[in-house]
C-alpha cells in the first residue's frame, strides 16, 4: 500500500460498532470487567483506551514498527522513552538536538545518573569515538534543529549495532511520510506530533514507535507507570491531522524548496540553510535516506538588530514557538526553540543571531515571497541596538 | 478571584464558591461563562523580545491556567499544575529528587505509585523505605541522613489508614524535608494537606475531583515560590501536561465536587454501616465509622470522609461470585465517579505489589474496594446484598 493510501486505509480506522469512518472518542477513564480471572483489553484508560490504540497502531504503522506509543507532548515522549536507560548508563546525542531536549538531559537526566556526551553526528567517526564501556545508546535528530545537519542514520546504526547501542531518532522534522528510520537501522523514533503530523497548531502531543516487541513491551511499561498519555480528545485531533499529512506536505515542502531558492538569491541573505540545496553539506546523504526534504529551512539575516526589523515588518507569518503547520511560522531559535541553551552552546552549534526559522504552511506562494520581499527589501544595513529587556521563551 | 466585597468589606469565598467560580469572567472579551478550550499550540509573539505571557502551549495554555489557579485556590497553595493523569504528576514531582536520594513512604499505598518508585525510580539511584506512617515513632525511626522527604497517603488505599498529617509534618520539618501528600481520596473539599504544614499536595484528578469516570489527569499544588518555580520547571522540561479539552472537563467536573461529596460520604456511611450487618463481610474499613482505629484523628484533620469503603469476605472463594453477581455497581478499576465501582486490589490496583509485601500490608485477596458512587444508596445496598447473598451460595446451598 502506498503511503498516501496507507495514511487513510492502513490501520483501525473504521469503528466495528457503528462502521463510524472516524475512530470514537472514548472519554472513559476506566472499563467494566466482566471476569477477575481474565482482564478484559482495557481495564484502565492510561494502560489502554480504544481511542489511543487507534493512534498508536496507526503511527506504529506508518513507521514500520512493531508498536506505537502516544504521550503527552514530544517531550513526554522524548523523556519517557529515555527512562529506558538507567543509572550510569551513558548517551551519545547529536549536539544540535532540540533546546527543550538538551534541557531535559542536562538539567534533570543528569541528576538520575545518566550521563551524555554531544558530538557533531554528521562525523559518524565523532560518534563512534565517542563510544565508551557504558554507553547504551545514541540519539539522533535529522535534519538538525535549526541548522539542518544531516545524519547518516543508516551509517550510525551500523556502528550502534556493533556495540549493543539503541539508537532512537527524533523525526519531526521529516515525518514516515518522507524518512523512515527503522528501515534504516534505528530502534526507536520519536515525534512531536505538536508539528507536521498534528498540523495545525492545535494539539500539543508525541509519538515513540519501536521496532521490535520486546523493546514495546520495555516502552510500554514506562508509558503506563509514568503515565505522561496523550489524552483522547488529542488523540483523535491527531489522528485527524495524520489524514492529511501527505497533502500537506507536498505543498508546504514545494513552498520552502522555491523559498530556499528565493532566499538564496536575495541579496539581504547571507546564508541559507535547507537540505534541498545542492550546495547543502548533507544533501546527498539526505536524498539517499529520504524521499524529502520537508518544509523546514533557516536563513541568516545578519544580526540580531536586522533579524526583529524582520519579525517587525512581516506581515503573514506567524511569529511563534513551533513549527509544521498550516500556517508558515517564523521563529528565532536564539530566544525560542534554543532558548534553554545557554548561549556558548548556541554558538557553537551556528545558531547566531542572525538566524531565522521558517516553517513552510500551505498560504499561496505569491503571497508569502511578497511578504517576505517587502519585509527584507527595508532591512536598514544599520539598526540602533535597542537595550531593552530579552525575554527567553521558556518552551 | 478568591475574596469580594460587600459594602467595602472584603470576604472570602468558601471553597464551594470558589470552585464555581473558576473561569467566570475571565474570558473579558466575550464574557463567556464557560471558559473557552484554548487549542492553539503556539501565541503570536507581538514583536521580536514580547510575548503575550503564552508562547507554547506546553509552557503554559490559557484554559490550563484556569485549572491550575483553581486548584491551587482550593488547595491554599501558591502554584497548581495539571498534568496528563495522576502518574504523571507524581512522577513529575519525583523529578526534584536525584541519585542518591531517600524517600519514606506510606506503606499502604496505591499499587502504581510502588511500582513507579520500584521499578522506574530505583533504576536512577532513589531508595525508598515503606513505613507504617500511623506510627510516628516509626517514621522517626525510619529518617536517615540521605532522606529528602516524606510521602503520604491518607486515608490509604485500600485499607483506609489514617496519618496524622500535622505530625508527619513536624517532624519533616524538624528535619528539613518535604512532605508530599496524595490527597486523591478526600480532595480538598475534605482535607486541605498544606494547611497542615504540607508542602506538596498530589491528586489522581482523574478521580473525585473530575468525577464522572471520563476524563484521566493528574494535579500539582505546592506551597512556596522556590518551590513553585522548581516545579514549573520540571512540569515543562519533561512535559506530561494536560491537554486543554481534559483541562475544561476537569474544571466543569470540579464545579460540583461539593455536591458530590456530600452524596458520596452520606452514602458510603449507609453502605458501610449495612456491610457490617452482612454475614458474609468479616471487616468493614471506613474512617467515617466511630470504631475506624484513624476516626479521631480523622475528624481533627478533615472535615469529612468520602466515598470509599473497604471490606474484606469470609472466603476468598466468595469474591468471583461475588463481582460476577453485581448488577448496579460496576467492576471496574478506579474510583471516585457519579457510578458507583467495585475494584479487586490484589489483581487490579494493587496487582503490581509483589503477593508477600501486599499480605503483610493487609491488601489480603479476600478486600475488596468500593467507591460509593451517587445512586440512591438503597439501590446500591441491594445490589450489594444480593451479590454477597449469591457468594454465599455454593453448588445450590449456602456455603
Amino acid at each position: 500500500m502506498n503511503f498516501a493510501t496507507k495514511i487513510l486505509h492502513g490501520s483501525t480506522c473504521i469503528d466495528p460498532f457503528t462502521g463510524a469512518s472516524s475512530v470514537p472518542i472514548y472519554q472513559a477513564s476506566t472499563f467494566h470487567q466482566a471476569d477477575i480471572d481474565q482482564p478484559g483489553t482495557f481495564d484502565y484508560a492510561r494502560s489502554g483506551n480504544p481511542t489511543r490504540q487507534a493512534l498508536e497502531e496507526a503511527i506504529a504503522s506508518l513507521e514500520g514498527g512493531a508498536r506505537g506509543f502516544a504521550f503527552s507532548s514530544g517531550m513526554a515522549a522524548i523523556s519517557s522513552v529515555f527512562m529506558l536507560f538507567s543509572a550510569g548508563d551513558h548517551v551519545v546525542v547529536a549536539e544540535d538536538v532540540y533546546g527543550g531536549t538538551f534541557r531535559f538531559l542536562t538539567k534533570v537526566l543528569s541528576r538520575m545518573g545518566i550521563s551524555v556526551t554531544f558530538v557533531d553526528a554528521t562525523d559518524t567517526e565523532a560518534v563512534r569515538a565517542a563510544i565508551t564501556p557504558v554507553t547504551k545508546g545514541v540519539y539522533l535528530e535529522t535534519p538538525s534543529n535549526p541548522t539542518l545537519k544531516v545524519t547518516d542514520i543508516a551509517a550510525v546504526s551500523r556502528i550502534a549495532k556493533k556495540h549493543g547501542l539503541l539508537v532512537i531518532v527524533d523525526n519531526t522534522f521529516l515525518t514516515p511520510y518522507y524518512q523512515r528510520p527503522l528501515e534504516l537501522g534505528a530502534d526507536v523514533v520519536i515525534h512531536s506530533a505538536t508539528k507536521f503530523i498534528g498540523g495545525h497548531s492545535d494539539v500539543v502531543a508525541g509519538l515513540a514507535v519501536t521496532r521490535e516487541a520486546a523493546l514495546g513491551e520495555q516502552l510500554y511499561f514506562i508509558q503506563n507507570g509514568m503515565g505522561a498519555i496523550l489524552g483522547v480528545q488529542d488523540c483523535w485531533l491527531v489522528m485527524r491531522g495524520l489524514k492529511t499529512l501527505k497533502a500537506r506536505l507536498d505543498v508546504s515542502t514545494k513552498t520552502a524548496a522555491s523559498l530556499a531558492d528565493w532566499l538564496s538569491a536575495h541579496p539581504q541573505v547571507s546564508r541559507v540553510y535547507y537540505t534541498g540545496l545542492t550546495d547543502h553539506p548533507g544533501h546527498l546523504i539526505q536524498t539517499q535516506q529520504a524521499t524529502g526534504h520537508g518544509a523546514v529551512l533557516s536563513f541568516d539575516v545578519g544580526s540580531r538588530e536586522r533579524a526583529k526589523a524582520l519579525f517587525d515588518r512581516v506581515k503573514l507569518p506567524i511569529v511563534a514557538v513551533s513549527l509544521g503547520a498550516v500556517e508558515t511560522i517564523l521563529s528565532y531559535p536564539a530566544t525560542m526553540s534554543h532558548a534553554a541553551m545557554p548561549a556558548e552552546e548556541r554558538a557553537a552549534r551556528g545558531i547566531t543571531d542572525g538566524l531565522i526559522r521558517l516553517s513552510a504552511g500551505l498560504e499561496d506562494f505569491d503571497d508569502l515571497v511578497a511578504d517576505l520581499k517587502q519585509a527584507l527589501d527595508q532591512l536598514p544595513s544599520e539598526v540602533p541596538v535597542h537595550k531593552e529587556k530579552e525575554v527567553f521563551s521558556r518552551a | 478571584m478568591p475574596s469580594y466585597t460587600i459594602g467595602g468589606r472584603e470576604i472570602d469565598m468558601k471553597l464551594e464558591t470558589k470552585l464555581i467560580q473558576a473561569g467566570v469572567g475571565r474570558d473579558e472579551k466575550t464574557g463567556a461563562v464557560s471558559f473557552p478550550v484554548y487549542y492553539a499550540t503556539a501565541y503570536r509573539h507581538p514583536a521580536l523580545g514580547q510575548s503575550t505571557g503564552y508562547d507554547y502551549t506546553r509552557t503554559a495554555n490559557p484554559t490550563r491556567t484556569i485549572l491550575e489557579e483553581t486548584i491551587a485556590e482550593a488547595e491554599t497553595g501558591d502554584a497548581g499544575f495539571a498534568c496528563a493523569s495522576g502518574m504523571a504528576a507524581v512522577h513529575t514531582v519525583m523529578g526534584l529528587f536525584s541519585q542518591g536520594d531517600h524517600l519514606i513512604v506510606s506503606l499502604d499505598l496505591y499499587g502504581g505509585t510502588y511500582r513507579l518508585f520500584e521499578q522506574v525510580l530505583s533504576r536512577y539511584g532513589l531508595t525508598f523505605s515503606y513505613v507504617d506512617l500511623r506510627n510516628i515513632g516509626a517514621l522517626q525511626d525510619a529518617i536517615r541522613p540521605d532522606t529528602k522527604a516524606i510521602f503520604v497517603e491518607t486515608p490509604t488505599n485500600p485499607l483506609m489508614q489514617i496519618t496524622d498529617i500535622r505530625a508527619v509534618t513536624q517532624l519533616a520539618k524538624q528535619h528539613g524535608l518535604l512532605t508530599i501528600v496524595d490527597n486523591t481520596f478526600l480532595t480538598p473539599y475534605c482535607q486541605r494537606p498544606l494547611e497542615l504544614g504540607a508542602d506538596i499536595v498530589l491528586h489522581s484528578a482523574t478521580k473525585y475531583l473530575a468525577g464522572h469516570n471520563d476524563v484521566l489527569a493528574g494535579l500539582i499544588v505546592t506551597k512556596g515560590e522556590e518551590l513553585s518555580e522548581k516545579i514549573r520547571f520540571l512540569h515543562n522540561s519533561i512535559g506530561a501536561v494536560l491537554g486543554p479539552q481534559d483541562c475544561w472537563l476537569l474544571i466543569r467536573g470540579m464545579k460540583t465536587l461539593a455536591l458530590r461529596m456530600e452524596r458520596h460520604q452520606s452514602n458510603a456511611l449507609i453502605v458501610a454501616e449495612k456491610l457490617r450487618e452482612h454475614p458474609a463481610v468479616a471487616e468493614v474499613f471506613y474512617p467515617g465509622l466511630a470504631e475506624h482505629p484513624g476516626h479521631e484523628i480523622q475528624v481533627n484533620q478533615a472535615t469529612g470522609h468520602s466515598g470509599m469503603v473497604s471490606f474484606r469476605v469470609r472466603d476468598v472463594e466468595q469474591v468471583g461470585l461475588f463481582l460476577q453477581n453485581l448488577q448496579i455497581v460496576s467492576f471496574a478499576e478506579s474510583l471516585g465517579g457519579v457510578e458507583s465501582l467495585c475494584t479487586y486490589p490484589a489483581t487490579q490496583t494493587h496487582a503490581d505489589i509483589p503477593q508477600e509485601v501486599r499480605e503483610h500490608v493487609g491488601v489480603c485477596d479476600r478486600l475488596l474496594r468500593l467507591s460509593v458512587g451517587i445512586e440512591h444508596p438503597d439501590d446500591v445496598v441491594a445490589d450489594l446484598f444480593q451479590a454477597l447473598n449469591a457468594s454465599l451460595v455454593v453448588g445450590g446451598s449456602v456455603r
